[in-house]
């Protein structure tokens, strides 16, 4: 296919229904919107399900319905209707069924604003839900990268029977880019052994239910969800690498932050600094390994990220001291700038910190020296 | 002389499984689900149908009917049925839910549902108490009814009025059907699976959302015994909760059943 101008939310959606999109379920929030606008159109003149649901808590259930059916079946929202839609993901995680939620982050805690951020990402990699629940996060950092992802993501939700969620900032979800849509896929429902879609007098009658009343049976519920778990982990970590071979410090970084980070990498290499820059596709399952990897290499760290130092957590318990990781964020819908972040590459070029210094307690004490 | 074949009055409908139920004696649960397994039966639609649980006393009704069964969060059946019947609008799916689920925690989601027309059928059980988490004060609770969290009687002034919920519900254009039963005696228990039965025909005709309301019992909760508890239905509920058709549209009136 040649590449067109496409809208990042619109090819989300666009993408999403040549995977096979039969059900789509959304309500509208800033800066996510066009995903529900453009699906509802499209989605009638496929002859598909399209509803505007009375909130994201009603949303949320009916992907949960429709899921049980074994159909390819998603909802979108903004970090405030993702919080609604936690006690669904929560029932999907434990009832097994594949789903995908796309959330376009935007500035918080709270109504917060409607300006791109990173800081849903614990809630998405370690929390959100009750209960003890993996799922897989994909991190688009381009609108390219959020059309091939958006295709992935209904496959490996399919795979492994779990939840499947695309976090990006609102800036890719806003920005137009050339951008490459797959073929159209014919929809294929597969026949899943555990979907409830009527006997049909076919068969005997199924149930999907998270309810495991006895612990023991919940217990090993857990459990099958973490052995599931780590053959996403052993299988599925995704990442990207720019000037990583010889780099002596090398840049953490994901989605928009990672990409802004790269072009500050690009002028710091011009300048003969050897930086690289290490970008998640898959924040969860996180590329441990390749991370550890890079500790024997790198004398330094830098975690950039727009939020308060959320992936640095992971990045410190991968790293464990061994060398300084330092941190860089703008918290609250600010995108930080390539200078800022070559600033921060300077620094840690020409000053290396000892590394006993708390990460981002440095950070905060420079942040509030600036402001 | 006649052989029990033809001798048989009762039987176990196809549509139950052999699953002894949970619920107290006296609880008219069993009823209402029987009602619904034999509406199953007789419309040959048993094969076709999936049924959403609730979270609530009914929770467990997927161990009862023989049919597909999901489990919806507390409150979101409809919704979750919404999901199920927009990608399989040839099956025939239900909700049972309580009225803690459907009038407390879930009346946005039973709202909408109706307002939207879904084609589903809801089953909804009015005991005025919350029946699984040990007989708290539910929207339905009658003003002055002593509950576990209104130990001194539901004070309207502080805790709010009883919610009718077939009469707010009627009001919607999307609704095709909806009607209050009670299932305190036998001629109305008769009345009431004539509605089941109307309602589920509404949905296999394509006609809307439908819904029955059950005035029911809770004798363990209300501190009554059975009998007692079918006496305060007819007492204290009934005057309350007045049954009726609520709304029947036209093309439902046609139906013969």
């Amino acid at each position: 296919m040649p590449k067109e101008l496409w809208k990042g939310n619109e090819a989300i959606a666009e993408a999403a229904v040549r995977a096979g999109l039969e059900a789509y379920f959304g309500y509208p929030i800033t800066p996510q919107t066009e995903v529900l606008e453009y699906l509802s159109r499209r989605m009638p003149e496929l002859g598909r399900a399209f509803v505007q649901a009375e909130s994201e808590l009603g949303a949320v259930n009916m992907v949960y319905g429709a899921a049980c059916t074994g159909v390819r079946v998603m909802s979108s929202s903004s970090s405030p209707g993702v919080s609604l839609m936690m006690e669904g993901l929560s029932y999907i995680a434990g009832t097994e069924v594949p789903a995908v939620l796309v959330n376009v982050m935007r500035g918080g805690p709270g109504l917060g604003n409607i300006a791109p951020a990173q800081s849903d990402y614990n809630q998405a990699v370690h929390g959100g839900g009750h209960g003890d629940y993996p799922r897989i996060v994909l991190a688009p950092a381009s609108v390219q990268e959020a059309i091939d992802l958006t295709v992935l993501s209904f496959d490996l939700a399919e795979k492994y029977r779990m939840i499947t969620m695309l976090i990006l900032d609102g800036a890719i979800g806003q920005m137009m880019e050339p951008a490459e849509m797959p073929e159209m896929k014919p929809v294929h429902r597969q026949d899943f052994d555990w979907a409830t879609n009527a006997t049909m007098g076919k068969r005997e009658r199924r149930l999907l239910t998270s309810i495991y009343l006895n612990p023991l049976d919940e217990e090993q519920t857990n459990l099958r969800l973490l052995n599931r778990w780590k053959e996403v982990q052993a299988n599925e970590v995704r990442y990207k690498e720019y000037f990583i071979d010889d780099a002596e410090i090398v840049i953490v970084g994901f989605g928009t932050a990672g990409r802004v980070a790269l072009s500050a990498v690009r002028t710091a290499r011009e300048q003969g600094i050897k930086v690289g820059l290490l970008r998640p596709i898959t924040v969860s399952p996180f590329p441990t390994e390749r991370l550890s990897q890079l500790t024997g290499q790198a004398r330094a760290f830098l975690v950039t990220e727009m939020n308060m130092g959320q992936m640095l957590d992971d990045v410190q318990l991968t790293v464990r001291g061994r060398v300084p990781v330092e941190f860089y964020g703008r918290p609250g819908g600010v995108v930080p700038f390539p200078d800022e972040i070559l600033n921060e590459i300077k620094r840690i070029n020409s000053a290396p910190t000892a590394g006993h210094t708390d990460a981002r307690d440095a950070w905060l004490t420079r942040m509030t020296a600036q402001v | 002389m006649t052989t029990p074949a033809n001798n048989l009055v009762y039987e176990r409908p196809e549509a139950f499984t052999e699953t002894p139920t949970h619920y107290c004696p006296g609880c008219t649960h069993g009823v209402a689900h029987r009602l619904v397994a034999e509406v199953l039966e007789e419309m040959n639609i048993t094969d076709k149908t999936i049924g959403v649980a609730p979270v609530g006393c009914a929770v467990f009704a997927y161990n009862y009917f023989d049919v597909d069964f999901v489990e919806a969060p507390h409150g979101r059946a409809p919704a979750m049925a919404t999901g199920v019947k927009r990608v399989l609008p040839d099956r025939v799916v239900f909700t049972y839910q309580g009225d803690g689920d459907l009038a407390s925690i879930g009346m946005g989601e039973i709202v909408h549902a109706a307002a939207r027309g879904e084609n589903l059928t809801v089953i909804f059980i009015n005991n005025a108490n919350f029946g699984m988490t040990g007989g708290q004060m539910a929207p339905t609770t009658l003003p002055g009814m002593k509950t576990s969290s209104s130990q001194n009687g539901r004070d309207v002034e502080t805790q709010g009025y009883p919610i009718k919920v077939s009469e707010m519900l009627s009001t919607l254009e999307g609704v095709g059907y909806c009607v209050r039963r009670s299932l305190h005696d036998p001629k109305n228990i008769r009345l009431a699976k004539k509605a089941i039965r109307t309602a589920f025909e509404t949905q296999v005709r394509g006609l809307g959302f439908s819904m029955v309301e059950l005035l029911s019992t809770c004798p363990t909760n209300w501190g009554m015994t059975p009998v007692n508890s079918l006496k305060f239905v007819e007492e204290h509920m009934i005057p309350a909760y007045p049954l009726g058709d609520y709304k029947i549209s036209d093309a439902i009136k046609q139906i013969k059943i």
